[in-house]
């Protein structure tokens, strides 16, 4: 059989390796989030620097409830130890041990949204203030759109991993890295918005 | 089976159509809008891209032709301000963005040696994403809204649109991404993966890098615009301010960083050459992805003067040097490796064919622009209006050298790789007039405008219509420049127009060679057009340009072919 240049053949290979998608597009997605998030607060501290350099104080009417802030802040480092106990426990095969991180991750991802909402009660802010109001709003409300989202993700890790499919990680290994990231990301949010102000 | 035998389930394919069961057209539009294949989804990111370049591209040219009339006589005044952020926002989100990535998600997975992208329902929603947020924002422009806009439900429509749009460029950013990192072919190393991969892997990364910065932006304007008090953001007349440079170099770079990786494959192609110093060309698109982070950094404008000394200079120029003169110096390593290759290759009878020359050309223009960016940030030369801090015509003509340029080289991509995409060959004496029909474009599209920059032409992003009356006044003696660039403008809607008539031409029926342009790298081992799932069989690659290996055995040693052909496929 003659073969011209255009037909010059490849031999075939094993079937490839199976490849860490789900982790690896996390992984970008944190990448992103990172930029999102750190844009964000890169335009916060400018308009605070501006406020400040006039002379006046940032937030200027609102006092900030530093108790719950905080414990948001620990609600999700430790969110992050309850999503690394449910890869730990799949890659076991332990569906009992799961369900319970994978449960208790999704109730520390509710109890952060209600420490928002006390937060939002507790602070008042109007989001028509003159310059504090939308800053606020869409900063903490970005954050609170990224802990959904893991809610989400953590609903369907639960339904992945739990319907037969325990010993493959990937998902949950991706699911913990989301969490890492979403902690990181809101202890930069914590220092800026609540600690700095 | 040799690769060009006929995949298996293109027989069936085949045998079906031939028959009484011809999809009616609900089923195919059906299959289309439903469709996972990668092929599908690049092919209709590529094709609406397209159509929103047109646009863009025809909206540009009425507005020279108002700028050159007296004001308000052909375009009405209360709608320059929406028309001229239609055609930059139409060049950038609108068309040259989609248009580079639809390339890399149909061709990366095929060059990957892989049978799928990966997430291509997140790549197919990325697409819808996108092409609904720019048809929101079209439509909010066209009623009043956008930067500056009278109309505040459709200022907040167009936040929304570009928002939207956004998340669909960021979500295909992320599916080519993963592709790339997790799908490649047993043996691909990241080093031996084809140049318009990395490129395109380097352009994903970028995207991903610049463009959520810009969507963080629009969540504080909608905010603010909508339930706030607009006085951080300076109401609508702020919003052009905050997110102008998302349509200007040095931001538009990055999605010319496929086009790039697009032009460097094609020396080795027509050169037949192995590419030399591999690492260093990676490096050098590598280098141009800098942009990414100068783009997002655009808001604090790094620029220079050497009208200054010591710590006041260094201090202007760290950043500068950095920012701008990085991606400068990567594309000047791309363009001197292609010499490089050329001169290997002068001896092998090099086969200069239509891709080539829309690759060698759109790199050239590519590389004019990431010049022009580079010298854009040099204060003493007064390209930015010093009195009102906003930006000359030197910055538009700079950013469509890039786009055009960039949008060259993919036209050229789609050239190339149409026998895989379509199942066709476009015929050179067909597609070659056309690369030089938009080159000539680009570079009088472009080229002029940079001339009126010095001339103090206005130009840059509107956010007011204050700023749109100074654009729109043509400066002393740059009435010749405003004019060429409004026939390149003219010439580059002529390309786009015929060369989609090209695409859209029926096929003469004609079965196509596996590999007609002598590629070397594993897509081109696949039969033409690419069936369903790309290979039957996933290939080993042991070499950076593994066809080229298998043609230099075949060359020493017939037998070593035949053998490598009878466990093919």
């Amino acid at each position: 059989m003659s073969a011209g240049p255009a037909t010059v053949a490849l031999p075939p290979a094993a079937p490839p390796a199976p490849r860490r998608q789900v982790l690896m597009g996390t992984a970008l997605g944190c990448v992103a989030g990172t930029m999102l998030i750190g844009g964000m607060l890169a335009v916060w501290v400018l308009f605070r620097e501006r406020v400040v350099d006039a002379g006046e104080r940032f937030p200027l009417d609102y006092i900030i409830h530093e108790v719950a802030t905080n414990v948001m802040l620990i609600t999700l480092w430790a969110l992050c130890l309850f999503a690394q106990w449910a890869v730990y426990a799949g890659n076991r095969g332990d569906r009992a041990h799961t369900a319970l991180a994978l449960g208790v991750t999704g109730i520390f991802a509710l109890a952060y949204i209600n420490a928002q909402a006390f937060v939002y009660a507790q602070m008042e802010v109007e989001i028509a203030d003159e310059y504090y109001g939308a800053l606020f709003y869409a900063m903490t409300g970005t954050m609170l759109a990224v802990v959904a989202i893991g809610l989400v993700y953590t609903v369907v890790a639960a339904f992945h991993s739990l319907s037969g499919r325990l010993r493959q990680t990937e998902v949950l290994s991706g699911l913990a890295l989301y969490w890492y990231w979403t902690a990181a990301a809101y202890s930069a949010v914590w220092f800026v918005v609540y600690v700095t102000k | 089976m040799t690769t060009i035998d006929t995949h298996p389930d293109d027989s069936v394919a085949a045998a079906s159509a031939g028959g009484a069961t011809v999809p009616s057209f609900f089923t195919a539009a059906g299959d289309w809008a439903t469709t996972t294949d990668h092929k599908k989804i690049g092919r209709l990111s590529t094709g609406f891209g397209m159509l929103v370049l047109l646009a863009a591209a025809i909206v540009a040219l009425l507005l020279d032709v108002e700028r050159l009339g007296d004001p308000g006589a052909f375009i009405d005044t209360g709608a320059q301000l929406q028309l001229i952020q239609m055609y930059r926002i139409g060049l950038v989100v609108g068309g040259i963005a989609p248009l580079a990535l639809g390339l890399a998600v149909a061709v990366v997975p095929l060059q990957l040696g892989a049978r799928q992208i990966a997430f291509p329902r997140v790549a197919l929603t990325g697409f819808y994403a996108w092409l609904g947020g720019t048809a929101l924002v079209m439509v909010s422009l066209g009623l009043n809204g956008g930067a500056g806009g009278g109309d505040a439900d459709m200022v907040d429509l167009f936040l929304t649109g570009l928002g939207l749009a956004i998340l669909g460029l960021c979500a295909t950013a992320g599916s080519l991404g993963t592709t790339i990192l997790t799908t490649r072919a047993p043996g691909m190393t990241m080093r031996r993966m084809p140049v318009f991969a990395w490129s395109s892997l380097i352009g994903a990364i970028a995207t991903l890098l610049v463009l959520p910065v810009l969507f963080g932006v629009l969540v504080y304007l909608y905010v603010d615009h909508r339930l706030g008090s607009q006085a951080n953001f300076m109401g609508v007349e702020g919003i052009g301010a905050w997110i102008g440079w998302a349509f200007t170099v040095p931001t538009v770079i990055v999605f010319a960083i496929p086009a790039v990786g697009f032009a460097a494959e094609q020396f080795s192609v027509a050169f037949k050459t192995r590419q030399p110093m591999r690492g260093v060309l990676f490096a050098g698109i590598a280098l141009i992805g800098v942009t990414a982070y100068a783009g997002a950094t655009q808001q604090f404008v790094h620029d220079v003067t050497f009208d200054t000394s010591g710590e006041t200079f260094i201090r202007g120029a760290a950043p500068f040097v950095l920012f701008s003169g990085l991606p400068l110096l990567g594309v000047t390593v791309v363009l001197l490796l292609a010499l490089v290759n050329a001169k290997d290759g002068a001896r092998n009878n090099p086969s200069v064919r239509a891709p080539f020359v829309f690759g060698v050309l759109g790199l050239l223009l590519v590389g004019a622009g990431i010049a022009a960016n580079f010298v854009e940030g040099i204060t003493d030369l007064e390209l930015v209006d010093p009195a009102t801090n906003t930006a000359t015509s030197f910055e538009e003509g700079a950013t469509l050298l890039v786009v055009y340029g960039a949008a060259l080289a993919l036209l050229g991509g789609l050239v190339y790789w149409a026998p895989k995409l379509w199942g066709r060959l476009l015929a050179d004496k067909q597609v070659l007039p056309l690369a030089l029909l938009g080159a000539l474009g680009t570079v009088l599209a472009g080229a002029p405008l940079i001339v009126a920059g010095f001339l103090d032409q206005i130009g840059g992003y509107p956010a007011s219509q204050a700023e749109v009356d100074r654009i729109m006044t043509v400066a002393d003696d740059a009435d010749i420049w405003i004019t060429l660039s409004l026939v390149g403008q003219g010439i580059m809607v002529l390309t786009l127009l015929a060369f989609a008539g090209l695409l859209l031409k029926p096929s003469d029926g004609r079965e196509v060679d596996a590999n007609p342009y002598g590629g070397q790298t594993v897509e081109w081992g696949t039969p033409s057009p690419a069936p369903d799932h790309n290979y039957e069989h996933v290939a080993t690659v042991a070499s950076a340009e593994p066809l080229f290996a298998a043609r230099t055995a075949d060359t020493a040693d017939t037998d070593t072919a035949a053998d490598t052909e009878g466990s093919a496929q």
